[in-house]
């Protein structure tokens, strides 16, 4: 029999309707590509047992009538599951054991899914390469020292390699598009709201945001109407009706306007992102979009915005790691004061101690007007580019990453250098608005590289079909050697 | 503006970490380089820009006060690293 594990979410959900492979079978061919697939270190935890009984039930009772019927799903280790260890990549929570489900991943498993396992990812989401994680770096499957991109780059790189047939991760700075694009998969960042955030590890509240990363836009759509919906439970979910992504996914991009924005050229971008952008535009024009140059005057100032706003609301989440109530505790401290000291320099990696330390400071008394003030103001001046944008616009065509898969180690020793590689994916997350990556070629040395659609809030149906007509027909094909089985 | 060593310990102790001596040299040059990357923001005029207070176009809901579930004290207990039946244990703090 062909490996079903290396097809589309789509074709292996048609597989298991027409009965041409059980759940239960299915379930095995994955546990048996992670058996073999340590190298890479996508997992922290595995639950295949009760993966496989989860896959018998299904197989003795099959309901064939829900989106994800029998299908087994890894997702990122920052999603809360009821009884299943959740770390968040960190060694404070190295115990902890929810004893609730996030919404995303309950909604997930009401469609007929079950959990595979939970993937490895930047401690508390911080990180653009998964190098953050106290449970080691993963490895890029397009390459060995590769790195996968982060923050979900356990979520991408088990993707790519076949080890679970979709997966879902969360976006606060770029960490779903980069990883997808570092990858050649595809990955989307909803609109503010969309998907519930309750049960997931916060990072910074008012711009996390979960989304699916899938091998296709098909799937891509199939996975976001199975994760999203309003839920009572989150305060900033949008009560709308919902939406069917899948069905309504078509191609016929005719007409459509799609903005090219001047200031994502940036200086010392390699030629194959500006040819990669090239082509892009090229497929849209030749099926009837039309290109309009815009400006977003104020994307250099993103980046500096987020490292205000993203640290700030860190430091007032991560608040809460004090080991009392639940988490690591160190056993070192005389008093109550020491005890939370030493607990939380134990417990968090330097990089997350780093974003509170700044977070801390740019809030703290006599700081609070020329930082955080500031940065919600300039985040006013960047949400503002793109409402103007949009009003003469349907979506924007933008590169996803400056740059393809870096090595390990390679950005380590710069914390600004690595932030950098987030620059054309931040500001989305500022403006609360909804943006894919898709692969759509690849650089000199083979590695992949994403084009990024940006839509306004809440026009993901359009994004998806613009993706949808670009991966038709831009001739690209994933090619991943398994060199580490 | 920069920070200095002193600064730094401040604000760690603050956010309640301690920071290792050791380390407080390379994390000076770090958070330095941080900032000067973020002042970039001091060349825009923002006076008369109104703060962003929500991305989105709605005000939050309310709710009705109302307890909605309870009687848990097991499951919120359970993840405490040390537990003393009914409470939360944390170290001496009254003499």
């Amino acid at each position: 029999m062909a490996d079903i594990t290396n097809q589309s979410l789509n074709e292996i959900i048609e597989k298991v309707k027409t009965k041409k492979i059980s759940s239960t079978d299915l379930t095995k061919a994955y546990i048996k590509n992670i058996e073999s697939a340590k190298k890479l270190n996508a997992f922290i935890t595995t639950t295949f047992d009760q993966a496989l009984e989860k896959a018998k039930q299904f197989d003795n009772k099959p309901n064939f009538n829900q989106l994800l019927p029998g299908i087994p799903l890894a997702v990122k280790d920052l999603f809360c599951t009821e009884n299943i260890k959740t770390t968040a990549g960190s060694n404070i929570l190295n115990n902890f054991i929810p004893s609730y489900e996030s919404t995303v991943t309950k909604n997930l498993w009401s469609n007929g899914s079950f959990l595979l396992g939970k993937l490895n990812c930047d401690e508390f989401a911080m990180g653009s390469s998964n190098e953050t994680s106290h449970y080691g770096n993963v490895i890029n499957p397009v390459g060995d020292q590769l790195v996968p991109g982060g923050s979900s780059g356990g979520s991408s790189s088990a993707l790519a390699a076949d080890l679970t047939p979709a997966t879902i991760g969360t976006d606060t700075g770029g960490s779903i598009r980069q990883p997808a694009s570092f990858t050649g998969t595809v990955g989307l960042k909803p609109t503010y709201g969309l998907c519930s955030r309750w049960g997931i590890v916060a990072f910074a509240s008012s711009l996390d945001q979960a989304g699916p990363m899938t091998k296709t836009i098909k799937d891509c759509a199939i996975m976001l109407e199975s994760m999203s919906g309003f839920d009572e439970k989150d305060s900033t979910s949008i009560n709308k009706k919902k939406e069917q992504y899948s069905k309504n996914l078509k191609d016929n991009i005719k007409g459509l306007k799609i903005g090219i924005p001047k200031e994502y050229r940036v200086d010392n971008m390699p030629k194959e992102i500006d040819e990669l952008w090239e082509k892009g535009k090229k497929i849209l024009k030749d099926l009837g979009a039309q290109l309009i140059d815009i400006s977003l005057p104020h994307t250099k100032y993103a980046l500096p915005t987020y490292y205000i706003v993203a640290p700030a609301e860190a430091s007032s989440n991560l608040a809460r790691y004090d080991g009392v109530r639940y988490g690591y505790r160190s056993k070192q401290g005389k008093d109550l004061i020491e005890m939370y000291e030493k607990t939380r320099s134990e417990g968090f990696g330097d990089e997350v101690k780093r974003r509170i330390l700044i977070g801390t400071y740019v809030l703290s008394s006599g700081y609070y007007d020329a930082y955080y003030l500031k940065a919600q103001k300039v985040r006013q001046l960047i949400k503002k580019d793109f409402d103007d944008s949009f009003t003469k616009i349907d979506a924007i065509l933008t590169p996803s990453t400056p740059s393809s898969a870096f090595k390990i180690g390679e950005k380590t020793s710069d914390p600004v250098s690595m932030y950098l590689n987030d620059i054309f994916t931040v500001p989305v997350n500022l403006a609360g608005i909804p943006a894919l990556s898709l692969p759509a070629g690849v650089d000199e040395q083979g590695y992949p590289l994403g084009l990024q659609l940006i839509g306004k809030a809440l026009d993901e149906q359009k994004i998806l079909n613009i993706g949808y007509a670009i991966e038709k027909n831009c001739g690209f094909k994933n090619e991943i050697k398994k060199w580490w089985s | 503006m920069s920070l200095d060593k002193e600064k730094i310990k401040h604000v760690a102790k603050l956010a309640r970490i301690s920071v290792d001596e050791a380390k407080v040299d390379s994390l000076t040059k770090d958070l330095n380089s941080i900032f000067k990357f973020i002042e970039q923001l001091n060349e825009l005029n923002t006076e008369k820009v109104e703060p962003l207070t929500s991305i989105l176009n709605q005000s939050l809901r309310s709710r009705k006060d109302e307890i909605s579930d309870g009687k848990i004290r097991e499951k919120i207990l359970k993840n405490s690293p040390k537990e003393n039946e009914e409470f939360f244990v944390v170290p001496k703090v009254v003499e």
